[in-house]
């Protein structure tokens, strides 16, 4: 019997804001225990929550970046359990009008369902000793992006590549910092089997404390062998939750907070709903940045990359960057391209953007040859000098003035009958050997292109 | 002299006048509540030190604040910083504020004495005060009777003149039915014009901050004090306050009397049926005109009530757990501790409530109960929109009988709901609403309030009808024998 | 309205609330709210076809506040208040997951 598997994952990521969701509070991490709450995030009694704006349009910007639907009037729920973790004993969540519906995240081959986007307040941090646990409330009323995928990963690398590629997708927006160690983006999965060809999903198993995206990984390569194994013995899979251990490989059956929940869901009496305009849409749009698979393709078609160098090129945004500014109005973007990924992260090395620009364009003039490039470059690379001066200073300057050049050729051919007889007598080759001379009487200075095509016209007259 | 017997108004003007200081305003009325209130106990906790300090700080200071000078009583469900905060209950024995409620920082901005903490049913739930953990409140004209809830600690201290004017909180009719009962005037603001920001909430779609006062004229004074858009209520609207006190003595020529037929009811007691009738007829001698209207979704309004209001508390008391503050009784493990600790911490009242509003939102009852009452909620909006097309102001009943004996109705709670019949659909709609005296009972003699309804932020018609019917009736300037 | 008000698990109910009730209680609240019940089902008489639930009592929209960090409350008032502290945290009974 052959079995796939089914996962859908649950991501939480932490917005980038200055303060929570509901209180000025800074969100800031790092801080001294119960040093970043106020009555509000505490839950005290008689508080009120105030919505935080860009808590809103982050979570709207973050649908637009894996094309949502953006809902154009949204709601807030509370969700009702008791946790120590739970200032007010409900969490305020959206329950059926989230800010956004649908979307997707694209890796290679495949586009990966999204379910929904909805925003929600995160709860605050148990420590736990022997006997007791200890509170610490400053990551409670932290806005939270809930991203729920639908269950189209059919792999553990799905699963890898869907989170890296959501992760980059959030940094590049600006959202999130998405540094899982700092609890920054959390992610749970829910993972079935069923015989290929099954139309009907298996039981699916939730499982919880995965710290790194390769644990995501891991785990489910421990999970789908698990569950298959013990359906071929027979077994049932009962839904359940599990915790992943990542020292021991394994999942373990969770001892559950509750019994099945039930949230009580109703609508949120202290806040009131949000609407989108057609205006307010727009201008979150224009705020959108380019995603790193829209700018590879759009390296390619606008410099005429290959897939590869764009595909270096784009892997870090300052280095794109940099590339783009170097580019910026050179007929040869391709060379510009060499020589931005002749070194690694140039974009931290002294070199100027538009200094490459023109260490190419003095190339291309004749201005030099390409092996004094090469040491121009160097130069470069070691002062942030412009090409212009360091060719200036150095005396680099080919010489190209044709009246020098023809001087100096009718003495090569002058003092070189041998070369000269042979090159007559149809050995191309032996016309290297003159431009040799030619290099030697200018000392080095002459542009050996020019000088090849003059000792050629040159030879041909006479 | 009696300062302790005077109104917000005669006061202040003494007060600017330099005839009078308010240390002695102060004192005059911390030497009656010395005198009266272990046979009334409206208070739970007094400082007549600090409330002395304030006064002084006001005699000190400037005299041109609307306020200055005032002492207030504060219903104990509003946070006043450093102040216990126990609305009431065991679960908050030994809680102090770490905040002032919004309402409390413009008394403060106004001048006023902050007086000291009125009793009220345990987390405003009940019309009596004898939900209160810490013992029932007594009505003033008569000992063995309750001053009304939740807010009967203020009613009474007002009442009974220990404090020249107090806030409450109106969820169901909480300010109104106590000062009918106790012959104060009582106003539940518009849903939204006052803000909630440090209000213990019970319902949060319902409830509202409100005076109690001797006279329409202070209601007036006090209201636009604490009314306004607050940035920390996201429920809090944004439209300015009108001066509550310009139009006050317009009068009522020209404006319509809507007189609901659902709120003549059979089973009414009859003294105040009359008595309502009787300042009906009053009104339209001063000029209303008298129209019948109809609230077809009258019936309802008590079974909305109680399932919205209570699904609503059941989510805001769950914050009383023992963890981050109030009582703890320890338990084996985080569950049981939650388990004791609201047990032991609930009085029976707020346990019903919380079992039924849980009851109502929990999978597979949500619908029927929660939900429906949502929508039946939507009718009875609508139902007073339809009338006040016909008529301006609304009049009625505010209680259906005057103050009951202590006792009398603990055991059965339904009966204690009917008690809110004709305040409850107020709440509901988020309408406003007045209590004023129109008359007393004849053996004993107890007070009868007269309730006027007015649409969202008509506060100064309703005003305005009220101050027209107090000029005009004696029942202002009796006094309870206490 | 639902079949059986009747059949009402007054266990679960407490539990979801976290109430610790008496065996005492538990009848008389049990009984209470069956009366309170059966009260309230009069609302199943209504008509509410196309009627849309009340959320809100006022109709406001994008109340939103701008992202500013405020300063946080001194946390020597907060842990002076709570039933038990240590090390800065509110302390509870060990959590078992």
């Amino acid at each position: 019997m052959n079995y796939e598997a089914v996962i859908g994952l649950e991501v939480h990521v932490q917005l980038r804001t200055n303060s929570k969701l509901f209180c000025g509070c800074a969100t800031e991490s790092g801080a001294e225990p119960n040093t970043r709450v106020c009555p509000i995030c505490l839950g005290y009694p008689g508080v009120l929550p105030v919505m935080n704006a860009e808590a809103v349009r982050k979570t709207i910007l973050s649908g637009l970046l894996i094309g949502c639907t953006i809902n154009r009037y949204s709601k807030w729920d509370r969700k009702n359990y008791f946790y120590p973790d739970m200032p007010k004993n409900y969490q305020v969540s959206q329950y059926d009008l989230p800010l956004c519906l649908g979307g997707a995240v694209q890796i290679a081959g495949k586009k990966l369902g999204v379910t929904r986007i909805h925003l929600e307040e995160d709860v605050a941090k148990s420590f736990h000793f022997a006997t007791t646990s200890g509170v610490d409330f400053n990551r409670a009323g932290t806005p939270l992006m809930e991203i729920v995928s639908e269950p189209d990963m059919r792999s553990s690398e799905d699963a890898f590549a869907y989170l890296t590629a959501l992760k980059e997708i959030l940094i590049t927006g600006g959202v999130s910092d998405c540094d899982m160690e700092k609890g920054q983006l959390r992610c749970d999965c829910n993972v079935s089997v069923r015989p290929v060809g099954q139309a009907q999903f298996g039981e699916k198993v939730e499982i919880k404390n995965m710290n790194s995206i390769s644990g995501v990984r891991r785990a489910l390569d421990y999970e789908i062998p698990r569950q298959i194994a013990a359906l071929g013995r027979g077994e049932k899979i009962f839904q359940e939750t599990r915790r992943w251990d990542d020292d021991a490989g394994k999942t373990f059956v969770m001892r559950t907070k509750e019994y099945a929940h039930d949230y009580r869901y109703f609508p949120e009496p202290d806040l009131m709903p949000v609407t989108v305009s057609d205006a307010q849409l727009a201008e979150i749009r224009q705020q959108l940045p380019e995603l790193p698979e829209a700018k590879r393709q759009r390296l390619v078609s606008q410099y005429g990359l290959s897939e590869y160098d764009a595909g270096v090129l784009v892997a870090t945004a300052a280095l794109a960057q940099f590339f783009e500014r170097a580019a910026a109005g050179s007929p040869n973007a391709k060379a510009v391209a060499n020589w931005v990924m002749a070194v690694a992260e140039i974009h931290l090395s002294p070199v100027q953007p538009q200094h490459l620009r023109e260490l190419v364009a003095a190339i291309d003039a004749g201005q030099i040859s390409g092996k004094q490039g090469k040491d121009v470059f160097a130069v470069m690379l070691a002062t942030g000098q412009g090409p212009a001066r360091i060719i200036q200073e150095k005396g680099l300057a080919q010489v190209s003035d044709p009246g020098a050049l023809e001087g100096f050729c009718s003495q090569a051919i002058a003092g070189n009958a041998k070369s000269v007889a042979a090159f007559k007598a149809g050995n191309l080759g032996a016309l290297n050997a003159l431009v040799g001379q030619v290099m030697k009487l200018s000392k080095g200075k002459a542009n050996p292109q020019l000088v090849s095509e003059m000792l050629a016209k040159q030879l041909r007259n006479t | 002299m009696s300062l302790h017997t005077q109104t917000i108004i005669e006061l202040r003007d003494q007060l600017r006048r330099g005839e009078v200081s308010a240390r002695e305003v102060t004192q005059a009325v911390l030497d009656r509540i010395q005198a009266v209130d272990d046979r009334l106990k409206a208070y739970l906790w007094l400082n007549p030190d600090d409330a002395l300090a304030q006064a002084d700080a006001s005699d000190r200071g400037r005299k041109d604040q609307p306020l200055a000078g005032i002492p207030i009583a504060i219903k104990d469900v509003l946070n006043v910083i450093g102040q216990p905060c126990t609305c009431g209950s065991k679960i908050l024995h030994g809680h102090t504020a770490v905040y002032d409620a919004t309402v409390i920082r413009q008394l403060r901005a106004a001048g006023a004495v902050l007086l000291g903490r009125t009793n009220m049913d345990e987390f405003a739930m009940g019309s009596s005060t004898e939900n209160s953990s810490w013992g029932v409140t007594r009505n003033p004209w008569d000992l063995e009777r309750i001053p009304g809830g939740s807010s009967g600690g203020s009613a009474a201290a007002v009442a009974g003149h220990e404090a020249i004017a107090a806030l409450g909180s109106d969820t169901g009719g909480s300010i109104r039915q106590p000062a009918a009962l106790t012959s104060c005037v009582g106003l539940k603001p518009t849903y939204g014009l006052v803000s909630r920001f440090g209000l213990v909430a019970f319902a949060s779609s319902l409830d509202q901050v409100g005076p109690f006062t001797k006279t329409v004229a202070d209601a007036a004074l006090l209201l636009g004090v604490i009314a306004g858009h607050d940035p920390l209520d996201s429920t809090s609207v944004p439209a300015p306050v009108p001066d509550y006190q310009e139009k006050l003595n317009a009068g009522v020529r020209g404006l319509r009397i809507g007189l609901p037929k659902e709120y003549f009811i059979p089973g009414m007691d009859r003294e105040v049926e009359a008595a309502v009738r009787a300042a009906i007829r009053q009104l339209t001698h001063l000029g209303a005109e008298v129209v019948e209207i109809s609230l077809p979704h009258t019936d309802y309004a008590v079974a909305v009530y109680y399932l919205i209001a209570t699904a609503e508390a059941s989510a805001n008391l769950a914050r009383f757990d023992g963890v981050r503050y109030g009582a703890r009784v320890r338990g084996a493990d985080v569950l049981e501790t939650y388990a004791k600790t609201r047990g032991a911490g609930f009085g029976p009242e707020v346990k019903r409530r919380i079992i039924l509003g849980t009851y109502a939102l929990s999978a597979g009852y949500h619908d029927a109960y929660y939900l429906r009452a949502q929508k039946v909620r939507t009718l009875i909006r609508r139902d007073f929109e339809q009338a006040f097309q016909k008529c301006d102001v609304i009049v009625a009943p505010t209680t259906p009988t005057p103050a009951f004996k202590i006792g009398e109705r603990v055991d059965d709670p339904l009966q204690m709901y009917l008690c809110d019949i004709f305040t409850i659909s107020v709440n509901l709609a988020g309408n406003c609403g007045l209590s004023l005296p129109c008359g007393f009972t004849a053996q004993p003699k107890l007070p009868i309030g007269l309730q006027l309804i007015g649409p969202a932020f008509a506060e100064p018609t309703l005003l305005r009808v009220a101050q027209a019917y107090e000029q005009a009736t004696p029942w202002h300037t009796e006094r309870p024998a206490l | 309205m639902p079949e059986d008000p009747n059949q009402i698990n007054i266990d679960h109910v407490a539990h979801l609330a976290r109430l610790e009730l008496t065996d005492a209680e538990k009848n008389k609240f049990a009984a209470q709210l069956k009366d309170m019940l059966a009260y309230v089902a009069k609302l199943g008489e209504v008509d509410v076809t196309g009627v849309e639930p009340t959320a809100h009592a006022v109709p406001l929209t994008n109340v939103l506040r701008p992202d500013e960090a405020r300063p946080s409350i001194d946390p020597a008032l907060v842990l002076k208040n709570a039933p038990e502290s240590a090390r800065g945290l509110f302390i509870m009974p060990k959590i078992v997951e």
